[in-house]
């Protein structure tokens, strides 16, 4: 159940993507792009999706646990440490160069361009380097109740 | 050259409530943070036996909402990538990296994070706005790639 609630959830986020325009590298390098041919179609993504998400966390963390699972899993970590806003920054500056992230990146495969092969490989080396990288151990998943 | 995109304040707006629906729907069933990177990064070793189906279900949904509005609705994706392979590369590898060294992008810090008001995600997603805004403007006002 868990696993095709997942796919559904998941699904529909990809369809979230591809209607909102963030599946479009070059509308999201617009968004950025203030100084120049700005559209700023994609705060309203933001706006929305985070009102959404935040009204219905309240709701969801009301009810103790999951519908499928014991607990929630939510990070326990709060220190804003070197790794995070490194990480941040460099995560940024990749989003601004071509205007994808991971999940449009991931939407768009299929669409059959060479650039965003190009890209979703380049993006999972990268993910698997700082993997296997003798790095501080990310942050733990604890379980907890909220 | 720079492509201006036309400004669809519904459309997207409507995009970002189906995403939010996507989060609660994920947090209430599964307990789990809607977030791409993290679902991805641990289908690459090492691994910790983390609920490889979970992820893989994931990543197929991500995969297949495309096609399906493609055949649904009838329209293409409108998509336009860059053709610079060595860009496609660089950015690639940064957010990628990124990504996992920061525990989380744009779903799991921005969405989820802001939504229930994580200092971490709220930091994170300062920062690489500001990143991302800084290198478009040097992209394309500085260098004028």
């Amino acid at each position: 159940m868990q696993v095709a609630l997942t796919f559904f959830a998941s699904l529909l986020f990809g369809l979230g993507l591809v209607i909102s325009g963030l599946a479009n590298p070059t509308k999201v390098q617009n968004f950025l792009d203030i100084a120049g041919a700005w559209d700023p179609s994609l705060v309203f993504t933001m706006a929305a999706a985070i009102l959404v998400t935040g009204l219905g966390y309240v709701l969801v963390f009301k009810r103790g646990r999951p519908v499928f699972a014991e607990t929630f899993q939510l990070p326990t970590t709060t220190r804003i440490d070197l790794k995070l806003v490194s990480g941040a920054a460099v995560f940024g500056i990749g989003w601004g160069l071509v205007g994808y992230c991971p999940g449009p990146a991931l939407v768009a495969l299929p669409l059959g361009n060479h650039g965003t092969y190009v890209f979703v490989g380049a993006m999972l080396v990268g993910m698997l380097a700082a993997r296997i990288l003798p790095l501080p151990r990310r942050q733990n998943m604890k379980p907890i109740n909220q | 050259m720079i492509e201006t995109t036309e400004f669809t304040p519904l459309a997207s707006a409507l995009g970002g409530i189906l995403i939010g629906s996507s989060a609660v729907l994920l947090m209430a069933f599964t307990g789990r943070i809607a977030g791409v990177s993290g679902y991805l990064s641990r289908l690459l070793p090492p691994y910790t036996g983390e609920q490889p189906l979970e992820r893989l279900a994931f990543v197929a949904g991500l995969l297949a909402a495309a096609p399906l509005y493609a055949f649904v609705t009838g329209s293409a994706v409108t998509h336009v990538v860059s053709s610079n392979n060595g860009l496609l590369v660089a950015a690639g590898l940064l957010v990628g990296f990124g990504s996992v060294l920061g525990s989380g992008c744009t779903s799991g810090h921005g969405v989820c994070g802001i939504a229930r008001l994580s200092p971490r995600s709220l930091a994170a997603t300062a920062i690489f706005m500001a990143t991302g805004l800084a290198t478009v403007f040097i992209m394309r006002h500085v260098a004028g790639v």
